[in-house]
């Protein structure tokens, strides 16, 4: 048994280290309160770097760094609060192009989503299927050597700044509903497109995008006809690695202690000196090295050459429900200063504390609900029969 | 980093697998309830070297580190073996960091004589972790590290954990201070977290499948009761509690083993973390075998009780999450 890091992924430690110092400016920072967890600048410095790139296997042509060295960068700019999700988006979307693509994607798409140029997004979820992703409804034609799309996507977050959409589309409706789907990368300045914000109660937004007799060339078909499952397999296995959101409770907590300091208590005492914050800060610290556990345990069995399963199921379960938990901790403890919202003139640390429990609830929501993960983790690794 | 047993660990993994598993069914822990400890079954456990193998080899110790001792600590942990492995094997080492001349030790290494540590500073009258059948005990009073030994009572204070629990006159039975540092014995102590947390995770483990194979056979509904969602999810819960408590339970003991900065509170947090997960592992396992699992004659009850039962010798988990906050808060770096 080894926990420790390799000498040349503390290095890199250090580096990521010098490089959040340099780039992650307060103003990076405060660029995501315009709702979407990107930063076109930030995000071209880390491709300078070749960290885009990082995660995809240099079997397929990437930079192939050792997933350990990829879970160092994931956790320090996690600790630090950078703003990732174009990462995550962009080393998959490379690899599986790489993998299955054609050479016009390969040429066209790849070399400008990992130099930082362009963004992808994620165009799964649909008003009427979520995590029934598979149950996808909006069509794809085929019209000579063109396709014609039409129907409605939910949900496709970044679509708004973004230069393609990873889109899932149906193309056979009397198969089988798994058998029947297609993916395309379409360009979103493609005719009959249309991008309409969705707004949250946290600060993300995200989009609805509507496809209208939207026409694109085969050449921007990835994978097989009705080969579309395959495509979103190998999306899940490009996440090892860089999937993202393991440790949110880490700012949380760093911001929590310094609110509890300044958080006046009677007589003179502050929050930090009441015995139930101080334990449920140590609560927090222990389910974060928890979260450490599974992430370190995800990128080793990766730097194996193993594929993890539950590993990273339970990775992504605990963390959401454990944050949850803490963000409803650390709100309470400030009592009625703690409803002052961001920004608001006397909130407590800026009123980041509010900020993290609005955010907190879609972490068990998004890329697979825990009651998702929850049947997985039933199936896969209890091997318990199908309800 | 390497997550995983080597090949030389896997090995000494199987021996004790199959030791545990072949020496101590139910019905052995069964019949060892009133005394809670089976002394056949600990020369048998002397005569693998097991007692004895994480103590160093300058005193005739097997020279282990502790990521082998808790090898055989896991099993222990999930057949609920009678034996003070875990108090033995940390007041050897202690006592052999303390004085590595000391005329008692070679008893302790023969197995012939037990060995504890009270876990509570300055409380002569605590009840002690295997005090009914301790030969030797180690404590702390004050900054002294104190040692006494004789008659163990043999005698059992009865408890939810079936545990060989006693108290032992601490003030009276002390025979010698030994010299060394109080930190060697906050040592000690985080050696006994971070094995007990093993333990648990072992007795986790074993619990989660019991109530997992029982889900797969039981029918109501004319349904097995193993395919409705709200116990798979109950199952999948206290699954990835035991998991993510193994994988903290191992940081902590290699973090002993490597002397890594955080080698004091990593074991105190996996024993927290551990005692939680094994507890709502074994209370789920039992609410899914409906009233059976409140049967003395399933062995689920046997987890469940010692799950709260085996954490709570170190004492209550307010104070110590409280010690924990004093260790790992740091105020005005804002
Ligand atoms: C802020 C945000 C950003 C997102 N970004 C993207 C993106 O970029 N691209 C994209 O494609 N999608 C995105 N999503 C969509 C997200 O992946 C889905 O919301 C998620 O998969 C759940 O689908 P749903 O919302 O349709 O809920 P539903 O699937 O309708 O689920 C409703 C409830 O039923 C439960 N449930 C459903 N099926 C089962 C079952 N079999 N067993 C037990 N319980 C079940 C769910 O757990 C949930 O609690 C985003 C969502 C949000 C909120």
């Amino acid at each position: 048994m080894d926990f420790s890091f390799t000498p040349e992924a503390e290095a890199f430690r250090v580096e990521v280290k010098a490089f959040i110092a340099e780039h992650l400016t307060p103003d990076v920072l405060e660029s995501t309160r315009e709702g979407t967890i990107h930063n076109q600048g930030f995000h071209k410095k880390m491709a300078e770097r070749g960290w885009l790139n990082g995660a995809v296997p240099a079997e397929l042509g990437g930079g192939g760094r050792d997933p350990l060295e990829m879970l160092v960068l994931v956790e320090e700019l996690q600790l630090a609060g950078a703003p990732i999700d174009g990462m995550g988006v962009a080393v998959i979307v490379a690899a599986i192009v790489l993998e299955l693509g054609n050479d016009h994607l390969k040429e066209t798409v790849v070399p400008p989503i990992i130099g930082g140029d362009a963004l992808c997004s994620f165009g799964y979820t649909e008003p009427d299927s979520g995590s029934d992703v598979a149950a996808a409804t909006t069509v794809a034609v085929q019209d000579g050597d063109e396709w014609v799309i039409n129907g409605q996507k939910m949900w496709t977050t970044m679509a708004h700044i973004a230069d393609y959409v990873l889109l899932l589309t149906r193309t056979n409706p009397d198969v089988p509903k798994h058998k029947g789907l297609t993916f395309f990368i379409v360009p979103l300045d493609t005719p009959g497109i249309e991008i309409q914000p969705v707004h949250t109660m946290g600060t993300e937004r995200s989009n609805a995008t509507f496809y209208d007799n939207v026409r694109i060339g085969d050449e921007w078909r990835i994978g097989d006809v009705d080969g579309g499952w395959a495509v979103m397999k190998a999306g899940l296995k490009f996440e090892r690695g860089i999937a993202g959101g393991q440790f949110p409770s880490a700012m949380l907590i760093d911001a929590a202690i310094a609110a509890a300091e300044a958080a006046p208590r009677a007589d003179d005492a502050t929050a930090i000196d009441d015995p139930r914050v101080r334990e449920q800060i140590v609560r927090a610290m222990i389910d974060l090295e928890v979260a450490r556990g599974f992430a370190y345990k995800t990128a080793f069995l990766a730097s194996q050459g193993v594929m993890f399963g539950v590993e990273g199921s339970m990775l992504k379960l605990f963390v959401a429900e454990a944050y949850k938990k803490h963000t409803q901790w650390f709100l309470e403890m400030l009592g009625s200063e703690g409803l002052l919202s961001l920004d608001t003139p006397g909130a407590p640390v800026g009123g980041h504390l509010d900020e993290h429990f609005r955010h907190a609830p879609v972490t068990s929501i998004y890329g697979g609900t825990s009651e998702i993960t929850r049947n997985l983790i039933a199936g896969a690794h209890l091997g318990l029969p199908r309800s | 980093m390497f997550i995983r047993l080597t090949d030389d660990e896997e090995a000494i993994d199987e021996v004790f697998s199959n030791f545990f598993t072949s020496e101590c069914g139910p019905e052995t822990v069964r019949e060892a309830a009133s005394t809670g400890f089976d002394r056949a079954l600990w020369d048998r456990l002397g005569q693998t070297g097991a007692a004895a193998m994480s103590a160093p080899e300058s005193v005739g110790g097997g020279g282990a580190d502790l990521g082998t001792l808790a090898l055989a600590v896991g099993h222990l942990g999930r057949t609920l073996a009678p034996l003070p492995l875990i108090e033995h094997a940390v007041a050897t080492r202690l006592l052999a960091r303390l004085a590595p001349d000391h005329a008692l030790l070679a008893s302790l290494i023969e197995g012939t004589a037990i060995a504890t540590l009270a876990l509570q500073s300055d409380n002569p009258q605590q009840l002690v972790p295997a005090g009914a059948i301790a030969d030797v005990v180690l404590w702390r009073t004050g900054d002294e590290i104190r040692i006494g030994s004789g008659g163990a009572p043999g005698e059992v204070l009865n408890n939810l954990a079936d545990l060989p629990l006693n108290r032992r006159n601490l003030d009276e039975l002390c025979t010698e201070t030994l010299s060394g540092d109080s930190e060697t014995f906050d040592l000690a102590i985080a050696e006994w977290q971070a094995l007990m947390a093993t333990a648990l995770v072992g007795s986790g483990f074993a619990a989660l499948k019991l109530g997992v194979d029982y889900v797969q056979e039981r029918y109501q509904f004319d349904k097995l009761i193993g395919t409705f969602q709200s116990l798979q999810h109950g199952l999948a819960d206290a699954s990835t509690g035991v998991e993510g408590a193994d994988l903290l339970a191992k940081r902590a003991i290699w973090a002993l083993d490597t002397d890594q900065p955080n080698a004091l509170t990593l074991p105190s947090m996996a024993m927290i973390f551990a005692a939680e997960s094994a507890l709502s592992s074994a209370a789920t396992s039992l609410q899914y075998h409906g009233g059976y699992g409140f049967a003395e004659e399933y062995d689920i009850q046997l987890y469940y009780r010692r799950a709260k039962g085996w954490p709570m010798q170190y004492g209550p988990v307010g104070p110590e999450l409280q010690r924990l906050a004093d260790l790992l808060i740091t105020t005005g770096a804002h």
